[in-house]
C-alpha cells in the first residue's frame, strides 16, 4: 500500500548533521499505512461475527474505514499536503483492486471448473455417439482452427489493403468514406454480421444453410475493420524519409510500399493481425446461425455443420442431456481451452513483435 | 555520367503557394554546385524540384523547364521514377533502411527495381561504391550486419554509397552535413570533392565555409519576407560570390549583416 515519499527532509535523512539547520518534519512511520488498514480489518471481522454480513460488504466497509483512518491520522501529525497524497494513493490502489476482482474471479472460476476434464480424452474424442461421461472437443477445436484459418485468410488482405490504400493513396472524399465505414463497422454487433453472412448464403443456397465458411465470412466482417484499424496505425509510423529514400533511388512506389513500407512495419502487422484474430476467435452468436453445431468431426467447411469452440460450450451449458454434470464440466474445460488460445494468441504477440522488430544492432 | 543541367523560369508551388519564383540558372557538370541562403527561402525545395521528389508532397507541382543534356525532365511522357535514376539524392538526416543490411542497403537501388544481377557482380558494385564513399574500410567485416548499427556520419556515407550505386548523372545533397560533427562533415567534404570527377553535384548548405571550400558555383537564394516567393539572388563563381557580390543582399547575407 502507501509506502512513504522520499524522505530527503527528515532527520535520518542523507542530510549531513553540521551543515546548517535542518528542517524538521513530522511524519507517520512507515508501518502506519499498514497499521491503519490492520485495525480496519480487525473492526470489520468484529462487526461481522456480531451481524451477519457478506463478505464483500466487510472487505468494501475495511478499506473505506481504513481510508478514513489513515487520513485523519496523517491529516493530524502530517498536515493537509501530505494527507491529500495518501488518500488519493488509497483511492487509486482501491480502484486498481476493484478492477481486479471480476478478472481474478473468472479466471479463478473457469480454471476450477475447467481444470478437471482438461484431459488426454477432452483433447481427442468428439462427442459422436457420446452419452453422460466422457467425450472431448477435438471436433470443436478443430472447427475453431479451421474456421478462425479461414477467416485470417479472407480478412487480412482486405484489411491490410485497405489500410495500404489509406495512408500511401488515399485523398479527399473517398479516404475519409472508408474511413468512416471502417469506424462503422468496429461497432457492428457481432450477431448483425452473422444474420448478414447467413443471408447471404441462404440467398444462394437456400434457407437452413449451415457452412463453416459462412462463419468464417461473418467473422471476416468482424474482423476486417480491427485489421485496417491496427494496419493503418502501424503504416503511419513508418517514417517517411525511407519512402523518400526510395523513390530517390528511382524506386518505383508500388515497389517501394512492397519492398520498404511493409518490411519496415512488419513487426507491427504481425502483432495486429494476432489480436485481431484473437479478437474473433470466441464469438459465439454469428457462428451460431451460420455453422451450426455438430457432434462429429468435420474439417471440410464447405460440408455441413461444424463444431466451434464457443458454439459447444454454449450447447454443452444449455442442452446437456440427463444427468447434465458431465456436460456442464466440458463447457467449462471448453472455455477454458478458449481462454488458453487466446492467451496464446497474445504471447505469440508479443514475441513476433521482439523477433520482427528492425534490429539495432550496435 | 555528368550531365548538365538548365533550369529555366522555374516556378516552384505548394498548393496554391508559389514558393519559389523564377529560378533561371546552369549548373555545370563534373563540378560542385552549393546553394546557400536563409532557412525558408527555396533551396531545398528547388532542390528537390530537380529530381521531380518535389511532386511526391500532395498538391506540389512545378512549372517552368528542367533540361538535362537536351532532355526536358518535366515534359511529356517523361516518366518521374526515371528521372529518379538519373539524377540521386542525398538527405540531410541519414536514411538508410533499418530493416536492410549494409550490404543491402548499397545493393538497394538494384533489389529493389529487380535488377538481374550477378552475385559476384554485385559484390563488385557494392565495393566499388562503397569505396567511392570512402566506407569500405570501416565497414568490410561487417557487411551483413545491420546498417543502423553505424554511426551517424558513417550512416550518411552509406547513403551516399547507395545513391552511387545505381550510377546516377547527377547527385543532388540536401544538406547532407548538418546532422554531423566537424570530423564527419570533413570526410563527407572530402568525398564531394572526389565524387565531382565522375558527377554532377549539387548541394545546398547552410555553412558558408562549406559552400566556399568545396563548390565552384554557388547560387544565393533569398526571400523578401513571410509569405513571398524565394528567388535567386545571385549565381555566379564560389570565388566572386565570397570575394565581390554582385548583389548587395549577397553581401550583406555572406558577412552576417543580415536581419
Amino acid at each position: 500500500m502507501t509506502t512513504s515519499p522520499m524522505r530527503v527532509d527528515s532527520p535520518t535523512g542523507s542530510t549531513p548533521s553540521g551543515r546548517g539547520p535542518v528542517r524538521q518534519t513530522r511524519r507517520l512511520p512507515r508501518w502506519a499505512a499498514a497499521a491503519s488498514f490492520a485495525a480496519a480489518i480487525v473492526v470489520a471481522l468484529l462487526l461481522g461475527q456480531l451481524r451477519d454480513t457478506h463478505i464483500a460488504l466487510l472487505a468494501l466497509g475495511a478499506v473505506a474505514l481504513g481510508t478514513v483512518l489513515l487520513y485523519s491520522l496523517s491529516r493530524a501529525v502530517e498536515g493537509p499536503r501530505r494527507a491529500t497524497d495518501r488518500l488519493t494513493t488509497c483511492l487509486v490502489y482501491s480502484a486498481f483492486g476493484l478492477a481486479m476482482v471480476p478478472l481474478v474471479s473468472l479466471i479463478v472460476e473457469v480454471v476450477r471448473r475447467g481444470a478437471p476434464r482438461l484431459d488426454g480424452e477432452f483433447f481427442s474424442w468428439s462427442l459422436l455417439g457420446v452419452v453422460g461421461e466422457g467425450g472431448g472437443a477435438y471436433h470443436a477445436i478443430m472447427g475453431t482452427l479451421v474456421i478462425t484459418g479461414l477467416t485470417t485468410l479472407i480478412a487480412v488482405p482486405i484489411g491490410l489493403m485497405t489500410a495500404i490504400y489509406l495512408v500511401e493513396y488515399g485523398t479527399g472524399r473517398l479516404k475519409r468514406t472508408i474511413t468512416f465505414l471502417v469506424d462503422v463497422m468496429t461497432g457492428i454487433p457481432s450477431i448483425v454480421a452473422g444474420l448478414f453472412a447467413y443471408a447471404l448464403f441462404a440467398l444462394f443456397l437456400g434457407p437452413g444453410v449451415r457452412l463453416g465458411i459462412a462463419g468464417a465470412v461473418a467473422l471476416a466482417v468482424l474482423m476486417i475493420p480491427v485489421v485496417v484499424r491496427s494496419a493503418e496505425e502501424v503504416l503511419k509510423l513508418v517514417p517517411n524519409e525511407l519512402r523518400e529514400a526510395a523513390y530517390a533511388l528511382g524506386v518505383p512506389k508500388w515497389r517501394t510500399i512492397v519492398k520498404v513500407v511493409i518490411p519496415t512495419a512488419m513487426a507491427g502487422l504481425a502483432t495486429g493481425v494476432t489480436l485481431a484474430i484473437a479478437r474473433v476467435i470466441g464469438e459465439t452468436a454469428p457462428l451460431l446461425v451460420t455453422v451450426g453445431i455438430a457432434n462429429a468431426t468435420n474439417f471440410d467447411p464447405f460440408d455441413g455443420r461444424m463444431a466451434t469452440l464457443p458454439v459447444y460450450a454454449y450447447y454443452q451449458l444449455t442442452q446437456p442431456g440427463v444427468p447434465p454434470e458431465f456436460a456442464i464440466d466440458r463447457a467449462w474445460t471448453a472455455a477454458l481451452v478458449l481462454i488458453l488460445i487466446v492467451m496464446g494468441l497474445n504471447v505469440m504477440a508479443r514475441l513476433i513483435s521482439r523477433f520482427f522488430a528492425p534490429t539495432t544492432g550496435r | 555520367m555528368a550531365k548538365r543541367i538548365d533550369v529555366s523560369d522555374l516556378n516552384i508551388y505548394y498548393g496554391s503557394f508559389l514558393a519559389v519564383q523564377d529560378v533561371t540558372v546552369s549548373i555545370e557538370p563534373r563540378s560542385v554546385t552549393a546553394l546557400i541562403g536563409p532557412s525558408g527561402c527555396g533551396k531545398s525545395t528547388f532542390l528537390r524540384s530537380i529530381n521531380r521528389m518535389h511532386e511526391v508532397l500532395p498538391g506540389a507541382r512545378v512549372e517552368g523547364k528542367v533540361i538535362m543534356d537536351g532532355q526536358d525532365l518535366y515534359g511529356p511522357g517523361v516518366d518521374p521514377v526515371d528521372v529518379r535514376r538519373q539524377i540521386g539524392m542525398v538527405f540531410q538526416r541519414p536514411n538508410p533502411f533499418p530493416t536492410m543490411s549494409i550490404y543491402d542497403n548499397v545493393a538497394a537501388g538494384l533489389r529493389l527495381n529487380n535488377k538481374k544481377i550477378s552475385k559476384s557482380d554485385l559484390d563488385g558494385l557494392v565495393e566499388r561504391s562503397l569505396r567511392g564513399a570512402n566506407l569500405w574500410t570501416e565497414v568490410k567485416d561487417r557487411l551483413g550486419r545491420p546498417a543502423s548499427g553505424l554511426s551517424g556520419g558513417q550512416q550518411q556515407r552509406l547513403c551516399i554509397a547507395r545513391a552511387i550505386a545505381v550510377e546516377p548523372d547527377v547527385l543532388l545533397m540536401d544538406e547532407p552535413a548538418s546532422a554531423l560533427d566537424p570530423i564527419s562533415t570533413l570526410a563527407i567534404e572530402d568525398l564531394m570533392t572526389e565524387l565531382k570527377e565522375r558527377f554532377t553535384i549539387v548541394i545546398v548548405t547552410h555553412n558558408m565555409q562549406q559552400a566556399a571550400r568545396v563548390s565552384e558555383q554557388t547560387g544565393f537564394f533569398n526571400i523578401a519576407g513571410a509569405g513571398q516567393p524565394g528567388r535567386l539572388i545571385e549565381f555566379n563563381p564560389t570565388e566572386k560570390i565570397f570575394s565581390n557580390p554582385d548583389q548587395k543582399a549577397t553581401e550583406d547575407y555572406i558577412s552576417g549583416r543580415f536581419g
